[in-house]
């Protein structure tokens, strides 16, 4: 990967906050993390850990942009320049994506009608692979996740629960984004697959990607998690 | 205009009697860019396409254009023939109803080759006819549909096909720009998801910048990087497509992201 020496922080949060207002439910205000600070380097994966409601899924998604951060930096090493995510524009946050900050979830939003193959090469396209390789490369990452060759020139829309949820694992590693950042990605995997995910991170993590994220499985966390971010429950969110 | 962009609107007012369609409207579009605009019936959503396309002229307020040249125009104040122009070559418009935009009595390879005909990019004769057929047969295959169909009367064709040869007939020009009002409305579910692909297909591997006024928000997910909430003529809340739907923050968006159905 780019320029990322082992060990340089790649990921720096500092003073997060971030609260929801449900205005359909009279203006009720929920505070879920207030004051948060880590730093993520090169080569390192961090696990999340708290109790469930902690506001852990919370913070992997104000990390990658999807919720917005009302309070603190959100800064990620970009092409060498620190880009503050928080308050970066909407352009500036989808190039951050494309190229830089990965996000590996189970959850797969279907488009129609692109083949399975398709899906996952594009993830390695938009960061400047060549189509020929992409598609090589995507090829292989479905064999690992036990997608076979009959399936990759199908949609996902009729595959089972299980199919999608990998596809979307593959997608989301194809791209050897230098930050990636885990949802959840074993939830309801089989052993055999769980294995799979746990040598990819090793992987990534060996190549230099700094890594964050939420396992919830604690064999795989303890087979992967270099150390734990423990989330604590604020006090006025009771 | 702000450095980069493609089209930028600023200060857009425009009141129909006592009724304000648009109050205030800033927006920026950057190349290959596709931004939606979603909002309730009545919100001012297509008074706002019409208004950036120069169909609409606003009460209030600019809109400005960049040419490929960079040459910097204001829409509004650009004589007929150049505006008209510029509809068919570096913008298009892709309507709800394609018999708006379709000339029915004409074949669809007709219908395909006249954007291409009135720009007179080709030369005379053989030639010309020749590369405009060709042209044609080469969209109607990015669109799905069979090129033996060329010298059929759109007429003989579904509305799902009608809305693809609309799509062939707008992108044969290569514009920059394409505005689109509800493109998949009143078409059936299957037929929709078609169409939905193909268009996102065709704008990513072209770049093409979009303006997209849909009430779905499943649609805007699907085709924008940005998007546009309205109420009442104003834009209520503007950012990142994922993190407008996943996170709104204003009382309007949160009604309209919680009022979709889940499939």
């Amino acid at each position: 990967m780019r320029g990322a020496a082992s060990g340089e922080v790649m990921l720096a949060v500092r003073g997060l906050g971030k609260s929801f207002t449900l205005h359909l439910q009279g203006g009720l205000r929920i505070p879920v993390l207030a004051g948060v600070g880590l730093e993520l380097r090169a080569g390192e994966c961090v696990m999340l850990a708290g109790p469930s409601g902690v506001g852990k899924s919370t913070l992997v998604r104000s990390l990658y942009g999807n919720y917005r951060a009302e309070e603190g930096e959100i800064l990620v090493r970009h092409d060498g320049a620190w880009v503050d995510l928080a308050s970066a524009d909407p352009r500036t946050v989808l190039d951050v994506r494309r190229r830089t900050l990965g996000y590996v979830s189970q959850f797969l939003r279907v488009v129609p009608r692109v083949p399975t193959l398709e899906i996952v090469a594009e993830a390695l396209a938009l960061r400047g692979t060549a189509a020929e390789e992409a598609r090589e490369r995507a090829r292989a990452l479905l064999l690992r996740l036990n997608i076979p060759a009959r399936l990759h020139l199908l949609p996902p829309a009729t595959f089972s629960g299980g199919e999608r949820q990998r596809v979307n694992l593959a997608r989301g590693f194809a791209g050897d984004h230098p930050i990636l950042l885990l949802d959840e990605p074993t939830a309801s995997l089989d052993a055999e697959n769980c294995a799979v995910v746990i040598d990819l991170v090793r992987e990534a993590k060996a190549r230099g990607a700094a890594i964050l994220g939420i396992i919830h499985d604690e064999d795989a966390r303890a087979a992967i998690a270099d150390r734990l971010f423990p989330l604590t429950p604020l006090q006025d969110a009771a | 205009m702000t450095p980069g962009t493609l089209l930028s609107a600023r200060g857009l007012s425009l009141s129909f009697g006592s009724i304000p369609a648009l109050d205030g409207v800033d927006l920026d579009l950057w190349p290959g860019e596709a931004l939606a605009i979603v909002g309730e019936s009545g919100s001012g959503k297509t008074t706002l396409l019409n208004t950036l396309f120069g169909a609409q002229r606003p009460d209030a307020g600019i809109v400005r254009y960049r040419d490929p040249a960079g040459h910097v125009h204001d829409v509004h104040a650009m004589k007929r023939p150049m505006l008209r122009a510029l509809h068919r070559s570096d913008w298009g418009f892709i309507y709800q109803e394609p018999r708006q935009a379709l000339r029915m009595p004409v074949s669809a390879g007709g219908n395909v080759g006249e954007r291409l005909m009135a720009q007179g990019t080709a030369s005379a004769g053989a030639l010309h006819y020749g590369r405009i057929r060709a042209a044609a047969i080469e969209w109607l295959r990015e669109v799905e549909i069979d090129p033996a169909r060329i010298d059929d009367l759109p007429r003989t064709f579904s509305g799902g096909m009608l809305q693809r040869l609309q799509i062939a007939r707008t992108l044969v020009t290569h514009p920059r720009l394409v505005f689109m009002d509800e493109p998949t409305g009143g078409l059936d579910v299957s037929v929709q998801a078609r169409l939905l692909d193909l268009i996102r297909t065709l704008i990513a591997r072209f770049a093409i910048a979009v303006v997209l006024v849909t009430h779905d928000v499943a649609v805007a997910r699907l085709l924008a990087d940005r998007i546009l909430v309205m109420q009442a003529g104003r834009v209520v809340e503007t950012g990142l497509t994922d993190q407008v739907l996943d996170d709104p923050h204003e009382p309007y968006t949160q009604l309209l992201v919680s009022s979709v159905l889940q499939a």
